[in-house]
């Protein structure tokens, strides 16, 4: 084992023909850290993950993993491992075959393959599964095979591509604790492809948005979600309410900000006073059914219950808003008029 | 009496099940009293009998005047039968209980009809049961259209009865689709079949001789071993399985090699290498057997050439087992191809690249990953390559010399001057027996491991390029022989233009102008050359048996997709059969089978076109599944809920979306139709010859160069048949985007 490893990307390209899948970008995962990929399908994210992985070759720049340049090697000479969407497990051999491939086409001694195949099945919590076929097994199994046979090589950089893809939502959010767990406690750089931000959210130390080719904004998730550097981050992560607003001045890095008749003071984050873009998230406004101080009026277009939580759709002076409302006791019902505060978190200005 | 059941269809309206109820005892009863109930000589299309006599004569009778009239009182009960069910029509109450009425009608008069049909025939009663109906003298003949109508009203009787009682979901046209295609495996494929065992233990007098039958089984003409031990010959059934694993071996081994190098790797010519699949499809029998005579053989092209280049005297090692092991391998690659193709580009990407990112360089990946995912398909492909040759006629007949085989063999008991019914019925089950022995082996091979490679939401992976050594291998097999294929062709096409290819090479079109040619005769017209008879007879039988093939095909494919019913493997495995069962074997159970009563077609069109029918139905019905397996099942049920009953689903959903599946059908069997050779040798008549036994006869005479000449006009018709197909396929699906471009149009202006 040759310990956590590093990965580097300088200005990394991939044509397909005419058209470019990933254009130019550089980022550096640490070693040991679990490193997101997140964007909407087609914006070059698998690409990369396979360009990590070999399965693609760079048509321009420089992949380094831990230390060593990469770029030109082909797949088999990387030290790295990977959890495809389909599982990609081998239908014609038993679970514990599977497991022990990449082991065996690696000529380590037979005992051994055997040990370090057992230990992996134990590690997923899949101990006496081996005889099985993968065809026997249920999808979340089956997705723990293809974890374990990508670990048991003890690789530099594990990667997963969209591994939650086919499993239901509810298992989905178990599996992915699990793998978060397993990369924790074995410590193994990993790169992770996801289009779904919660997932993102979830798993990672830090997050990559990718659009159209290139990098939108990286990340710890909470940056992205407090800071979002761009129109399309700020609506990707997470809800927002984009809205226009203006900055009347800025002192001391703190922007005045007007919108709709509502005066706040937020971190300038860059811009200058002029017309500018405000994020506020669904859950940071605060609608009360009493008229009170620095509030604005607002009309309740659409109120749906949904248990935990009460969904508004609202017509304010800075347009309309969409409105997540804790208060499940107290609904407000549609058509009537509401007053509406903004809460001290969870609003930012876009840098434009 | 007709009229009175359709006013009475008429008042039961919606009921689902009077309506066809009362229109299958509609025909069953105008069967009875308006048809005539034996088979006519004259045709089943000839109206002779409206003006000769009808209900007055013996042979054209009705069945209600055969009883009345012609002392046939045998036929009385089959009218109780169809009296029983009378009481449903119109009763929508205790459906259970007309459903055991109908059940018990029809199942009885089914039992009947039977009985009597084989417990009477042209001889006289055989059978002591029904000896007290019967006058002396009494005999009958074959069914006609009365006698198969009515068999027919009772078949949908039982199967609307089981339909109340809850079959296929207590759906008409599904319960009576499954009846039908039963009764029609059963009558064509497992009867005569069942002929063949049945004639087996019997002497040519037709009493049992088990004896005999152990004889003929253990003769050493089918087993004997004298060529291992030095001098003599191999019986025939180890001659056939040696050739049939050889041929099996080469054709896999080559389709691989073929497929890997049009999947694997950036070779120039894919598309020439794509076309050789084609070829299987159009090729007559007996060609490329030719062929390789006229290129290999004693005083051929090539034997000459390196006969005089190393001064060696010219042998006839072609023929026997080199030949037809070689002829076959030619024949059968591209079927290899076909399927190999399809089960390479299978395999899942991700899974080579699985195995990559796990550290196994390009061999290893194929070796352990790629190949045994292909397993499924070796094995098919062997399988195919396996029957095909067991079945193959033309070329052992062609190039067999003394190197005897099952089918041949088949052939010479039938048609030889020594007749021996039971010596074919014999080599018939050896020859089944093999091929059934070769698909179990088959399943036994694959095992319960699964290699359905592609599951849940697919991966966007690279196929793996072939590893350097491989690929140059591939190269080395791939591109003489393809090379040789196309020359052979090329020869086929030259040799009809020859005087006598090998010997003489003056050009000259003596060979078409003998088989093909046309003269203005007084009346218009003339027809003269000597192939017009048999090909005409071919287009037409070939015309009108590519109808049913693709229906009954197309509707077995839709049971078996679409609806689920108890015993559906079973179903399955009757329908694949025939596919299983070599021609040969078709052909002789056939004629063993059919030229008694009751149903007695030897000589006719009928036979020929019904053997087509069901030697061709699977590819009607694999061509159906496939299609189907791409159609969303809920469009079917969509159509359901919204009202629409099966049959106006299948009619109005089903079929429209079916179209380029149903065309492909029906060009296949009708080309199919055309090449067909082992099992129509048998059937042919005197007034219905096809080409491709007509070719046979001038192979037999020696008459080169007009075969070949012939050959090369078929297989001219089969490829515009199939170019046609193709371009309105094509032409089809530019059609169905057209409209949602304009409904786009519309919308944006």
């Amino acid at each position: 084992m040759s310990g956590p490893a590093s990965v580097r990307f300088e200005g990394v390209t991939k044509r397909f023909g005419e058209v470019v899948a990933v254009d130019s970008i550089s980022f550096e995962v640490e070693p040991g850290n679990l490193v997101t990929l997140l964007g909407p399908s087609g914006c070059g994210k698998t690409t990369t993950l396979r360009m990590i992985a070999g399965l693609e070759l760079a048509s321009a720049g420089r992949i380094v993993i831990g230390g060593r340049d990469v770029t030109a090697l082909p797949v088999t000479a990387r030290d790295v491992a990977m959890v495809f969407q389909s599982y990609a497990l081998f239908p014609h051999m038993t679970v514990a075959e599977n497991v022990a491939y990449g082991l065996t086409v690696s000529r380590v001694p037979k005992a051994e393959v055997r040990a370090r195949a057992e230990r992996a099945l134990e590690l997923v919590g899949l101990a006496g599964y081996g005889a099985r076929l993968p065809s026997e097994l249920s999808g979340g199994q089956q997705q723990r095979v293809a974890v374990a046979r990508a670990v048991v090589l003890e690789p530099d950089v594990l990667l997963f591509d969209e591994p939650l893809s086919n499993l239901d939502a509810k298992l989905r959010r178990r599996v992915r604790e699990e793998i978060r767990e397993l990369q924790q406690k074995l410590g193994i750089t990993t790169v992770y492809v996801t289009h779904d931000q919660e997932e993102a959210l979830a798993v990672s130390d830090r997050i990559i948005v990718m659009n159209q080719a290139v990098i939108a904004q990286e990340g710890t998730p909470r940056q992205l979600y407090e800071e979002p550097a761009s129109r399309f981050v700020a609506d990707f992560i997470g809800d927002a309410n984009l809205v226009e607003a203006r900055i009347r001045a800025v002192e001391n890095g703190h922007a005045q900000v007007e919108a709709g008749g509502l005066g706040l003071q937020l971190p300038a984050r860059g811009s200058a006073a002029g017309p500018a873009l405000l994020a506020i998230r669904p859950r940071s406004i605060r609608l009360h059914a009493e008229p009170r101080e620095h509030a604005v009026r607002v009309r309740v277009d659409k109120a749906t219950y949904l248990g935990g939580h009460m969904e508004y759709e609202v017509e304010a002076p800075l347009g309309p808003l969409f409105v997540v409302d804790l208060a499940v006791d107290r609904p407000l019902p549609a058509g009537s008029d509401a007053w509406m505060t903004l809460a001290p978190r969870g609003v930012t200005l876009v840098p434009a | 009496m007709a009229v009175t059941f359709s006013t009475a269809a008429a008042r039961a309206g919606g009921s689902s099940l009077n309506r066809p109820l009362a229109a299958w005892l509609a025909v069953g009863w105008a069967a009875m009293l308006l048809l005539p109930w034996y088979m006519l000589d004259d045709g089943l299309f000839s109206f002779v009998w409206l003006a000769d006599g009808y209900a007055g004569d013996r042979d054209y009778a009705p069945a209600l005047f055969q009883v009345l009239w012609h002392e046939r009182y045998w036929l009385a009960p089959l009218g109780l039968f169809l009296a029983l069910p009378l009481m449903a029509v119109g009763r929508t109450d205790h459906a259970r209980g007309t459903g055991m009425l109908l059940i018990a009608a029809g199942a009885g008069g089914l039992a009947w009809l039977l009985l009597q049909g084989f417990g009477i025939d042209h001889r006289g009663v055989s059978l002591a049961l029904l000896e007290p109906l019967v006058p002396e003298g009494g005999r009958q003949y074959g069914m006609g259209w009365g006698a198969s109508l009515v068999a027919l009203a009772f078949l949908f009787l039982i199967t609307q009865g089981l339909a109340a009682r809850g079959l296929a979901r207590g759906d008409v046209f599904v319960a009576g689709s499954i009846g039908l295609v039963v009764a029609l495996v059963a009558a064509f494929i497992f009867f005569p079949v069942l002929t063949i065992l049945s004639s087996a233990l019997r002497d040519n007098e037709g009493a049992l001789a088990p004896f005999l039958f152990l004889d003929k089984l253990l003769d050493g003409r089918i087993w004997g071993t004298a060529c291992l031990t030095g001098g003599g010959r191999c019986g025939s059934a180890w001659n056939s399985l040696i050739l049939a694993v050889l041929t099996g071996l080469s054709t896999t081994l080559l389709g691989l090699a073929f497929a890997l190098v049009v999947t694997r790797t950036g070779f120039r010519a894919k598309r020439m290498l794509r076309t050789l699949t084609v070829l299987p499809i159009i090729t007559p029998p007996f060609v490329i057997g030719l062929a390789i005579i006229l290129l290999f053989g004693r005083s051929g092209a090539v034997t000459q050439f390196v006969a005089d280049l190393l001064g060696l005297d010219a042998g006839r090692w072609v023929y026997g087992l080199p030949g037809i092991l070689f002829a076959q391998t030619l024949a059968f690659t591209p079927i290899a191809f076909l399927v190999l193709i399809g089960v390479v580009e299978g395999v899942s990407p991700s899974m080579e690249e699985a195995a990559q990112t796990l550290r196994a360089d390009p061999w290893t990946t194929f070796t352990t990953v790629s190949l045994p995912l292909m397993r499924p398909g070796l094995a098919n492909a062997f399988l195919l390559g396996f029957i095909e040759s067991l079945a193959d006629f033309g070329n052992p007949l062609v190039l067999g010399g003394s190197y005897d085989v099952l089918a041949t063999d088949i052939f010479f008991a039938i048609v030889g001057a020594q007749y021996d019914q039971g010596r074919a019925a014999v080599l018939a089950i050896v020859l089944l027996s093999f091929t059934l022995m070769a698909f179990w082996a088959q399943q036994r091979w694959l095992g319960r491991r699964s290699y359905a490679t592609v599951s849940g939401k697919g991966d966007s992976g690279l196929p793996l390029q072939l590893p350097p050594a491989l690929r140059r291998l591939c190269y080395l097999v791939v591109i003489p022989w393809a090379t040789l294929t196309a020359v052979i062709y090329l020869m086929i096409l030259f040799g009809g233009f020859v005087e006598f290819w090998g010997r003489d090479h003056t050009l000259t079109l003596r060979h078409y102008i003998h088989a093909f040619s046309v003269v203005e005769g007084e009346h218009g017209l003339v027809w003269s050359g000597a192939a017009w008879n048999s090909f005409w007879t071919t287009l037409q039988i070939a015309a009108i048996s590519a109808v049913p093939t693709a229906v009954i095909g197309l509707l077995t494919a839709w049971l078996l997709v679409r609806q689920s019913f108890g015993f559906k493997r079973a179903f399955e495995f009757g329908t694949m059969l025939s596919f299983a069962i070599p021609g040969t074997i078709i052909g002789v159970s056939y004629i063993l089978a059919f030229n008694v009563p009751p149903l007695e077609l030897t000589g006719t069109g009928i036979i020929l076109v019904i053997s087509f029918v069901f030697r061709n139905m699977p590819v009607g019905v694999r061509a159906g599944i496939a299609t189907m397996s791409q159609l969303d099942r809920s469009l079917d049920e969509a159509s359901l809920t919204l009202r629409a009953n099966s049959f106006t689903t299948v009619r109005k959903v089903i079929l429209p979306l079916l179209r380029p599946a149903i065309l492909a059908a029906l060009v296949y069997s009708f080309v199919r139709a055309m090449t067909a050779i082992s099992a129509v040798v048998f059937l042919v008549s005197a007034n219905y010859e096809m080409a491709t036994t007509y070719i046979l006869g001038r192979v037999e005479n020696g008459d080169y160069g007009l075969a070949i000449a012939y050959c090369s006009v078929l297989i001219l018709v089969m490829l515009a048949s199939i170019g046609l197909m193709q371009w309105v396929v094509g032409q089809r699906r530019l059609g169905r985007r057209a409209p949602s471009v304009t409904s786009a149009a519309e919308q944006t202006s």
